[in-house]
């Protein structure tokens, strides 16, 4: 077994460091403050290839894999949550079904101005009352002629607003429950289709998460993603990928939050010592860094699962429990070796915990990924 | 146009240790970079084939681990990456390191050939104009901007003490590039993954036969000796005065009175 990081990766990580580094941090806190979506680091991203990461070149993406992908938002979570979310649901929630249960023609069509970033992506799933039990939507597609009519709306969706092409679940056949859903390839210029209200959140604030309405929204025939009716399947299919992305949000807000805090502790001065030499703060930082590490060892064996063709449902959902539930309590734990200074906004850590918790939440709960696992173990 | 770069890995840090021996730096354990001034050099090369087309290949002289420096370049948009080592070539000052830099480009060619105005390691800002000297061609150091490009000239603005100039010089040339040249764009995802599939050329002593006279490489070649090195005495923590700008002023005076030295 072979831990090590293949070269390519080895540089890429430094690139994104750099990156992360002069380009995302220096935003950060603005970007969190104002609750803004940083239109600016997204061209800055697209010019650099983020946005297309683990697609092939003929579809207009860098060419790299899953790792390359996972590790890419890691790095941009590290200094930034919601740069990091930016990326994932663009790529493993809009580009990834696309690339994967897209026509030719659609590949085509979508992902060379997805990659490039022409275009941003979005997904819709959740709905008022269908949230992590998917399988209650109300949102319809009829057929009319050559088109679909989708009628309904859609909540919580990552990058709306900002996104030119939706993912959209929808109910073609009532009857038949989660086999009577579809997935339709969504532009925001089609008629019938808007954006609604934007949510105020606790953390990644300056990603924008809005409501879409489908008011009799045209959808032409041939932007039907995969066939009728499959729509469920490709939508657990993709959270399975956009699970890892979340993951490696989370591994890269514990880590962020790891890395200010041996920062801080070097240079705070409490009863005539530094902190760090405390052995209380010692073992935390050991025990944080140790669970950080397992949580980055999940995250990449997941990734480099996908990579391979391997079934990779069970690991992402594992890797995803284990980094979401370490980011969270990583952060917490940095906030309190801050002291009352890691509660205030002079210190990026009491933004990273509040980043931290909709890891836990979005993309499948800890409690679906509890699911997912025990399915897998045949445990029911 | 065919534009070299001459680039060097150099170590991230200004804690460098020297050998107690030989008086040179020890490289191991250090993070190495490009120096910034090459990469500024790469950048503005870059540009330039973006403008009037042709290709930029990388050239650095050193030990093997100086290929990953070249690999980043590759992933920045170098088309061709040519590493110059040999343990002949080692110890070699920058006579040496220039008349073997000269010798692999009389090899491979050129149009127009960049180098970095100086390394952050030794700071002789001696190999780009040697190179020139050594390939008998027009040079213009200290470029602090591209003015304007064709396949036969270009003409650059060259920092001077109190003022800049503006020069046209016929290619082939060398010039020197200061850090200001041009902001270096970050590697891009796909050109990171294209940089390991392209080779890193190696070219050592052998390959060099005919153009390159042993006499001039390596330690031997070197005329250049350290005779000694010493760490500088970090000065003391300066003094800091709050206040208004007035008050400052009279503060600053009267301390420079007090030590006598106004």
């Amino acid at each position: 077994m072979d831990f090590t990081l293949p070269k390519e990766h080895l540089l890429l990580r430094e690139m994104y460091r750099k990156f992360a580094e002069n380009e995302v941090k220096p935003l950060a806190e603005e970007v969190d403050e104002e609750e803004r979506f940083p239109v600016e680091t997204v061209k800055k991203l697209a010019r650099y290839g983020f946005l297309g990461i683990p697609f092939p070149k003929q579809y207009g993406g860098a060419g790299g894999d899953a790792l390359a992908y996972t590790m890419a938002v890691e790095e941009l979570s590290k200094v930034c949550g919601t740069t990091g979310v930016i990326v994932s649901a663009h790529t493993s929630l809009c580009c990834a079904p696309i690339y994967e249960y897209g026509t030719e023609e659609q590949k085509r069509k979508y992902l060379p101005k997805l990659c490039a970033g022409e275009w941003l992506g979005a997904f819709g799933l959740t709905e008022p009352n269908a949230g992590t039990d998917a399988s209650g939507q109300q949102t319809r597609a009829d057929v009319k002629g050559d088109h679909y009519v989708l009628n309904g709306s859609k909540i919580f969706i990552t990058n709306a607003g900002y996104a030119d092409v939706y993912i959209i679940l929808a109910m073609t056949d009532k009857t038949k429950g989660t086999k009577g859903i579809s997935a339709f390839i969504v532009e925001k210029t089609f008629e019938g289709f808007s954006v609604g209200k934007k949510e105020r959140k606790m953390g990644i604030r300056g990603s924008s998460t809005c409501e879409l309405i489908f008011n009799n929204c045209i959808v032409p025939k041939e932007n039907m993603l995969g066939k009728e009716g499959k729509g469920f399947s490709i939508a657990m299919g993709t959270l399975d990928g956009g699970r890892i992305g979340i993951a490696a949000q989370a591994l890269g807000i514990g880590e962020g939050a790891v890395d200010e805090t041996i920062k801080y502790v070097k240079e705070r001065k409490q009863f005539g010592k530094r902190i760090a030499q405390f052995q209380n703060t010692q073992f935390q930082l050991a025990e944080m860094h140790t669970r950080m590490e397992a949580a980055r060892l999940l995250v990449y064996s997941a990734a480099m699962k996908k990579q391979s063709g391997e079934k990779y449902s069970k690991d992402a959902a594992m890797a995803k429990l284990f980094a979401a539930q370490a980011a969270s309590e990583v952060t917490r734990q940095a906030v309190q070796l801050f002291g009352g200074y890691g509660y205030t906004r002079e210190y990026p850590v009491e933004r990273m915990m509040r980043d931290a918790k909709i890891t836990e939440i979005y993309e499948g709960t800890n409690e679906v990924q509890r699911m997912v696992i025990a399915a897998a173990l045949n445990v029911n | 146009m065919k534009i070299i770069v001459c680039m060097k890995q150099v170590p991230d840090t200004t804690e460098v240790k020297l050998d107690p021996v030989t008086n040179n730096l020890v490289r191991e354990g250090l993070p190495s970079i490009i120096n910034p001034d090459d990469k500024a050099g790469l950048e503005a090369a870059l540009r330039i084939r973006e403008s009037v087309g042709g290709t930029v290949t990388v050239v650095s002289m050193g030990p093997p681990q100086a290929e990953v420096a070249l690999r980043e370049a590759l992933a920045m948009g170098a088309d061709e990456a040519v590493l110059i080592t040999d343990r002949a070539f080692g110890g070699a000052d920058t006579w040496a390191t220039s008349s073997t830099i000269a010798a692999a480009l009389k090899k491979i060619g050129f149009d127009l050939i960049v180098a970095g105005r100086q390394a952050i390691d030794g700071d002789t800002a001696q190999v780009g104009p040697q190179i020139a000297e050594h390939l008998g061609l027009p040079q213009v150091s200290y470029v602090e901007s591209v003015e304007s490009v064709t396949n036969d000239s270009i003409v650059l603005r060259r920092q001077f003490e109190d003022r800049f100039h503006i020069i046209e010089v016929k290619l082939p040339c060398v010039i020197t590039a200061l850090s200001e040249l041009a902001v270096p764009r970050y590697m891009s995802v796909s050109g990171v993954f294209d940089a390991y599939k392209k080779e890193v050329v190696r070219i050592t002593f052998a390959d060099l036969e005919g153009y390159l006279d042993k006499a001039n490489i390596g330690l031997a070649g070197s005329p250049t000796r350290v005779k000694a090195s010493f760490t500088k005495q970090p000065k003391g923590a300066g003094e800091k005065f709050e206040g208004s700008d007035e008050e400052a002023v009279r503060l600053i005076v009267s301390r420079l009175a007090e030590k006598f030295m106004i």
